[in-house]
């Protein structure tokens, strides 16, 4: 991988000249994580979609750069609330997709061990729909992981887990993806409270940064601190709402 | 036990089809009963199946070559605007236009034989096949397009490893259909001018007041429809991400 650059936006979102959102500067340091919380329909991936080059819909008027002035695109990875994975195809080929598209031979050493770190291992051979929720999420993990892209975009990839699982992945994700600029966009504060080295909260009105808590991500799920956090957090969200 | 509600079915139609021969008391050569098609079946099993070979080979034949055809225009349409700008509208033209009436004119191109048969059945499972297929393709998860583009992915490869598959449970449903049209395609064209086939029987016995033995070709050619459709049903049962 090589090393993992930070990355500024900075522009307004309009669709069909309606205002999406405001003139906004989103920082994301290098090799953190940076949690973007917002309640649905603010346009928060909107902004994950612009950073990944994907198609959003919407005019965008700025600029998206990395500190280290090379192009942003190329070297992003890409996991959504959806894992995405390909329900013809076995957790290993799912795993080594982004080869495969690219014409290219998959690492199969490197594979393995992936697998082996997401705890997989005994799954390879078996389709998505013979895996748990929290099972094929961890295989879209090691499907990015696989790419070994140092900016990491995350929409929302937990929302759809259980609690228990939920808070596993967290776990996982920050160990396996440490080093990396990761982006997570996210409507749970309790989700932003454990994961961010920085918090911004997205509305109408524009981004606002928060405090992270003093602990090391991933906070434990009891930290007072982390809940303090969470509750703020939360009433953020509802005072921009009202 | 899984057979049970087709018998059920099948001896509920013999039964009523029987009921209106006494209760109308027909003569046999407007409607013949149950049993004596049965008799002209069983006495002319020898000519039934001569024929039903050579109809078997036009439907099976007409259905590979015309699945293949659909298959490589549905890629082609999937793949290019220009493709879907110049052909798509064509293409429902074509369907439009009744086969009936292109019988003639490709029994005088391609003769008497198979090849005008065949030709019929491609041209009726050439739409559906198609147009299924194309569907598919144009309906790939948009989360699965938004994947690739991060990877980088070729378009080809995007194709072939994504929209294809992603795609193949409509190429099945496209394929079902088919095999339920395409003996229709070939036996209209043995009606138009043919010596062979179950068509042919069927017209032939038709002119010669053979009711019994009209209706006999008839079953057959239904029967072989139906074995037809669960065949391909079972063998695209993968492709629909079916379970077994």
């Amino acid at each position: 991988m090589t090393p993992a650059p930070g990355i500024t936006l900075e522009g307004r979102a309009t669709i069909d000249g309606d205002l999406l959102f405001a003139p906004l500067t989103l920082s994301m340091a290098a090799g953190k994580w940076t949690c973007l919380l917002g309640g649905s329909g603010v346009g928060k991936s909107t902004v994950l979609r612009l950073i990944a080059g994907l198609a959003t819909g919407a005019e965008f008027d700025g600029r998206i750069a990395a500190t280290d002035g090379a192009e942003v695109i190329p070297r992003v990875g890409y996991m959504a609330q959806d894992d995405l994975l390909l329900p013809w195809a076995t957790v290993t080929q799912n795993v080594a997709l982004g080869a495969r598209l690219r014409g290219e031979r998959p690492d199969e050493a490197r594979l393995s061990g992936l697998l082996e770190r997401v705890r997989l291992a005994d799954h390879a051979d078996k389709k998505p729909d013979e895996l748990s929720g929290g099972q094929r999420q961890r295989v879209a993990l090691a499907r990015t992981l696989m790419e070994d892209k140092p900016i990491i975009l995350l929409d929302e990839p937990f929302s759809a887990l259980d609690a228990r699982t939920r808070a596993d992945m967290q776990d996982l994700a920050v160990e396996l993806l440490a080093g990396r600029t990761v982006l997570l966009v996210t409507h749970d504060p309790g989700e932003a409270a454990r994961l961010g080295h920085s918090i911004v909260v997205m509305t109408q009105m524009g981004l606002t940064d928060c405090a992270p808590p003093a602990q090391k991500p991933p906070r434990r799920v009891d930290d007072l601190e982390t809940l303090a956090t969470q509750g703020a957090l939360l009433r953020l969200l509802r005072e921009e709402a009202a | 036990m899984r057979y049970l509600p087709a018998l059920a079915a099948t001896a509920f139609a013999l039964a009523l089809w029987q009921a209106v021969v006494t209760l109308t008391g027909l003569p046999r050569f407007i409607l013949p009963g149950p049993v004596p098609v049965a008799e002209a079946w069983w006495q002319n099993r020898a000519v039934i199946a001569e024929h039903t070979m050579i109809t078997a080979i036009e439907v099976l034949i007409g259905l590979a070559l015309g699945s293949m055809l659909g298959f490589v225009t549905a890629i082609q349409l999937a793949t290019s605007r220009v493709a879907r700008v110049l052909v798509q509208p064509m293409l429902v033209f074509t369907q439009a236009l009744p086969v009936f009436a292109l019988a003639p004119i490709l029994t005088l191109w391609l003769g008497y034989g198979l090849w005008s048969k065949i030709a019929m059945a491609v041209l009726i499972i050439y739409f559906p096949v198609t147009s299924s297929f194309f569907d598919g393709l144009m309906r790939t998860p948009r989360g699965f397009l938004d994947l690739a583009q991060t990877m980088q992915a070729k378009k080809r490869a995007i194709l072939w490893h994504i929209r294809v598959p992603a795609a193949l449970p409509s190429l099945a449903s496209g394929l079902r259909l088919a095999a339920v049209y395409a003996p229709i395609g070939a036996v209209i064209g043995e009606w138009v001018g043919a010596s062979k086939g179950l068509g042919y029987l069927m017209l032939l016995a038709n002119g010669r007041a053979k009711t019994d033995l009209m209706f006999a070709a008839m079953l057959t050619l239904g029967v072989f429809s139906v074995l037809l459709h669960l065949a391909v049903r079972l063998a695209t049962k993968r492709m629909a991400g079916e379970r077994r």
